[in-house]
């Protein structure tokens, strides 16, 4: 990097500091290069790699059920999230309508996973500006939500309870008194964490006009989620192109117009109360019984009665785990508003049974790019403040 | 699918081949999705009349995808994925490009979010990009051999 530029104190010569990628505060392996005029940054610039993996390629070895099992791995604070957007893709490719009762216990679920993934957020930014306590609160919440997770699918992360064409299996018996409980319980605690923080005067020494993002440069930059809503940009791709019902349900979508990491922490926590009005219009429409998959011979395996009595089944059965199910040709982008943004899959078919190209859109990786014009002239302090707030996850932005 | 004639009632299509006639060489609607295809020279021209146009509005660029179509010609296929924000509409753009030029004009004029999609289509795929800022690889180290989203890729072992 040049060591010529003009810098704020009229120094020319500037120190180049590699953050990360083992680093506390950079969420994971990040390394940021920065270039310093003493404490102030000059030029902030974000190396990544360092979690590729090759999902996307690993993807065209797997055949199309196969390959949910790698979704969970991308962004793993909201699991749910992924898994529900790939198989949108397919169902979409496929043309496969969905049970409205799968529709429905998915937002929910994916509701909840919002809330979780805003939790870890909010820990962990808040650990990063040195209030401890609340990543100890906020864990204890995500606890809750952890051990519903584990009761419906029988994992806490890495779920893969979304299947194409809905979901894994039906959840047990009395699955949504956790849920009822964890409504009941929560608002309260989101009223502790605003005691705890939102007029804390080291909490708005550390955030407020901090890496203010304006709205143009956000939607230049393809800046998706809260951290554009927090820029007044009102875009949420479960209004602007609803998805799993998301059209039958009653929310705001809030905004700030600081784009300050200030406006964006208050932004999550609005969408956590807006999240938990979602869960609780789901709750009465989650029949007690009704299907959970659809009807589709050869793509969505059938049910274990039928193949014990049915030969037809036993067959599809057979085929759908061998071989697997070829879509037409074509291609789909599908979008759904994941915690952090717009988290969009694209699949494409040859017409084989497996996936000719999948390709994340991550929001984390598209968001990452707006760090330098965040930290920029700012200290490196402000730069922990920021890192935390765009609230990225490597392994998405990897991938 | 659905050839042109049938989407000459379309708003953005027409709105596209109104303003200039070589801008879309295909349209195809698949599950609801517009896709136009834009001669690979052309690419710049419509990505500025897209983004500007005050009808159209295609602000938000969400995406860039390559793909790998070999061994079939043009092999590699570049889907731009836009948001009208203004319009609530979404349409994909796509230029196809050759194996044996593997060569676009870069957006990032246009859309400054390119920049890391273009360095990941160029890191994986190995199309280059004219005009880009700092075209260097994104994902895999500096020194790596090869594009690993390429077919002709292996999934395991080595090249």
């Amino acid at each position: 990097m040049p060591t010529t530029v003009q810098t704020v104190t009229g120094a020319t010569e500037t120190m180049v500091l590699n953050m990360g990628p083992q680093h506390p505060s950079t969420h994971g392996v990040l390394r940021v290069v920065l270039e310093l005029d003493g404490e102030t940054v000059v030029k902030a610039r974000p190396e990544i790699g360092y979690l590729h993996t090759g999902i996307e390629k690993s993807c065209e070895a797997k055949t199309y059920s196969q390959a949910i099992t790698l979704t969970d791995r991308l962004d793993y604070l909201a699991p749910l999230s992924n898994n529900l957007c790939y198989c949108l893709a397919v169902e979409k490719l496929l043309g496969l309508q969905v049970p409205k009762r799968a529709q429905y216990i998915r937002v929910l679920l994916t509701e909840l996973t919002r809330i979780g993934s805003h939790l870890v957020w909010l820990g962990s930014h808040a650990i990063d500006l040195g209030a401890m306590s609340m990543f100890l609160y906020c864990f204890r919440e995500r606890e809750e939500i952890m051990k519903i997770f584990e009761m419906v699918s029988g994992q806490r992360m890495m779920t893969s309870y979304f299947r194409i064409g809905g979901l894994a299996l039906e959840p047990p018996a009395g699955w949504l008194a956790p849920v009822e409980r964890f409504l009941n319980m929560f608002p309260g605690r989101l009223q502790e964490y605003e005691n705890l923080l939102t007029k804390n005067r080291i909490w708005l020494g550390r955030t407020v006009g901090v890496g203010t993002l304006r709205a143009e440069d956000a939607i230049a930059l393809g800046v998706t989620g809260p951290t554009l809503r927090a820029s007044g940009v009102a875009y949420d791709v479960r209004k602007f192109f609803p998805y799993c019902s998301y059209e039958e349900f009653d929310f705001d979508v809030p905004t700030h117009n600081d784009g300050d990491c200030y406006a964006r922490y208050l932004l999550r926590l609005e969408e956590m109360r807006q999240s938990l009005s979602i869960i609780r219009q789901a709750m009465p429409k989650i029949l007690p019984e009704g299907p959970i998959r659809t009807e589709a011979p050869g793509i969505v395996p059938p049910q274990r009665e039928k193949m014990k009595t049915e030969m037809e089944a036993l067959i599809y059965h057979f085929k759908i785990f061998t071989e697997g199910f070829s879509p037409p040709p074509g291609e789909v982008y599908q979008a759904i508003e994941s915690p952090r943004g717009e988290l969009g899959f694209y699949v494409s078919s040859d017409g084989s049974p497996k996936p000719a190209r999948v390709k994340v859109r991550a929001p984390s990786f598209v968001n990452l790019q707006a760090l330098p014009k965040l930290v920029e002239g700012r200290l490196i302090a402000d730069l922990v403040a920021c890192i935390g707030t765009i609230d990225i996850i490597l392994g998405e932005v990897d991938r | 699918m659905t050839a042109i004639q049938d989407l000459e009632q379309n708003p953005i299509v027409r709105k596209l081949r109104e303003w200039s006639a070589q801008a879309v060489a295909e349209a195809t609607v698949f599950r609801g999705e517009l896709t136009v295809v834009v001669p690979r020279e052309r690419l710049r021209h419509v990505a500025e009349f897209l983004r500007g146009d005050p009808e159209l509005q295609f602000t938000l660029l969400a995406d860039i995808t390559a793909t790998d179509r070999f061994p079939l010609e043009p092999r590699f296929e570049l889907n731009y994925h836009l948001v009208s924000l203004a319009g609530h509409e979404r349409l994909r753009v796509k230029v196809r490009v050759a194996a044996s030029e593997p060569v676009a004009d870069s957006v990032t004029t246009v859309w400054p979010t390119a920049d890391w999609h273009e360095r990941e289509i160029f890191d994986l795929f190995g199309v280059r990009f004219e005009g880009h800022p700092d075209l260097r690889r994104i994902l895999m180290p500096e020194d790596w051999e090869g594009h690993p989203l390429r077919k002709d890729y292996p999934t395991e072992g080595f090249l």
